[in-house]
């Protein structure tokens, strides 16, 4: 399975909707576009899983890391839409409570 | 001489035997010819110069213009000869490669392996089992002074590698904690400032740690998969609750601290994602198919049952690991 990552930036706000699986194979690919969107001061990056069937933890990393990355940079992250299974994974990790997360 | 030199009569051999006679069995032994220059390393300029040489001394009338072709076709095939070396020189270094990997899971096996303690009315069992050679899944087992056992499970995200490096900074950590301050919740606390201040910002790290006294089970989780508590009395599977943030997030974390008190035929489950998360095709492995292998062992000696259990998903038809598997089952007595 292949991840599918489209970006929309308008004024301050990108919204980048996914569609596939976040991986291990993808993550690298997802790090790559997602974290330079968090580096802009004062820019809020919505993430729109709707279309996300699956992620594993190497997935979960990289949004710990754009978390990360938008403290360093006085930016905001947004995840919407994320189904039972991926919604799962961020209410064990207690990473729920520390992230702005829309339920589907 | 060079190597080719030495095949020289039967290339030319071969080659006029196809020209007088375009006979397939030539071409099939100029072929096996060549797999043996692949073996010699000889490169494919070589083979032209050799089929120059070749054609002057069977035909000595022949065109100098087919000669400058063949010429030609010599310059224009150095650059696949250097390729060749290349991939060789490659495929050297992987090796290499290869062979320390696998001298370093040696060593983290060495470094991290752990033994399992004995327990008065406590029955143990544990199974850790690498995706790939190095393991991400982390367990411990420490007896205390007081004859408390100690019980740490993590899974450092971020395979491979820089896993292993990050297992060892952890291992070392928790062996520098003093005794006295051995409760599960402040052992993740000082865990969480230690890998938080060393981490690369996508890893992270989930940990459960457990103590254990006397029949009553204290632990604390830093985000990690949920263990089970099965009561023998009712007979049912629990998951145990916990909350808690995975370690290397935050700063400051303080983590919540819960108590299980088992009694005699009372089990505690503990896992990593690996256990549940697998993929089998299309379909994704739930705890309940983990529990139904479980109750079906349950009168088993816990070694046993984590290695059935093992065993099982092992053989399930398209199986296919992803993940670093870990269970161990403590079972009271």
């Amino acid at each position: 399975m292949n991840l599918s990552i489209d970006v929309l930036e308008k004024d301050n706000c990108s919204t980048v909707r996914l569609s596939g699986e976040i991986d291990v194979y993808t993550a690298n690919k997802l790090k790559t576009r997602l974290i330079p969107l968090t580096e802009r001061e004062g820019t809020v990056v919505e993430v729109d899983f709707s279309q996300v069937r699956y992620m594993d933890s190497t997935g979960l990393g990289v949004f710990i890391g754009a978390l990360k990355s938008t403290k360093k940079h006085s930016s905001h992250l947004k995840l919407t839409h994320l189904n039972r299974r991926v919604l799962r994974l961020f209410k064990i990790t207690g990473l729920n409570e520390i992230m702005d997360i829309e339920e589907r | 001489m060079k190597a080719i030199m030495l095949d020289k009569e039967t290339y030319k051999q071969l080659l006029n035997q196809y020209i007088s006679t375009q006979d397939e069995g030539a071409l099939y032994r100029a072929e096996r010819l060549t797999r043996n220059f692949i073996k010699k390393n000889i490169l494919p300029e070589e083979i032209i110069d050799l089929h120059i040489q070749v054609l002057r001394e069977t035909y000595p009338t022949i065109y100098e213009e087919m000669v400058y072709m063949c010429q030609f076709l010599l310059e224009t095939m150095i650059s696949y000869g250097l390729a060749i070396q290349e991939n060789e020189t490659l495929r050297e270094k992987q090796l290499a490669m290869r062979t320390e990997i696998s001298l370093a899971a040696n060593i983290q096996k060495t470094l991290l392996s752990s033994t399992l303690p004995e327990v008065d009315g406590l029955d143990i069992g544990v199974i850790s089992v690498p995706a790939k050679q190095m393991n991400g899944d982390y367990y411990h087992f420490v007896t205390g002074k007081d004859g408390s056992i100690g019980i740490a499970l993590a899974d450092i995200i971020g395979k491979g590698i820089p896993a292993a490096l990050c297992m060892s900074m952890i291992k070392y950590a928790m062996e520098s904690f003093p005794e006295q301050l051995m409760n599960p919740n402040d052992i993740l606390r000082r865990l969480n400032h230690v890998v938080e201040l060393n981490v690369d910002s996508s890893m992270f790290i989930t940990m459960i740690y457990a103590k254990y006294k006397n029949g009553l089970l204290t632990y604390a989780s830093a985000g990690h998969e949920p263990g089970i508590y099965y009561c023998k009395e009712t007979d049912t599977f629990y998951n145990l609750k916990a909350k808690g943030l995975v370690l290397g997030v935050s700063t400051d974390v303080s983590y919540s601290q819960y108590e299980q008190e088992l009694k005699a035929g009372d089990m505690i489950i503990l896992l990593t994602d690996g256990v549940t998360e697998y993929r089998n095709g299309d379909q994704f492995a739930k705890r309940g198919e983990l529990l139904r292998i479980i109750r079906q062992s349950m009168k088993l000696k816990a070694q046993d049952i984590v290695e059935n259990v093992y065993q099982h998903f092992n053989s399930l038809s398209e199986y296919y690991q992803q993940d670093d598997f870990t269970l161990i089952i403590l079972k009271k007595y």
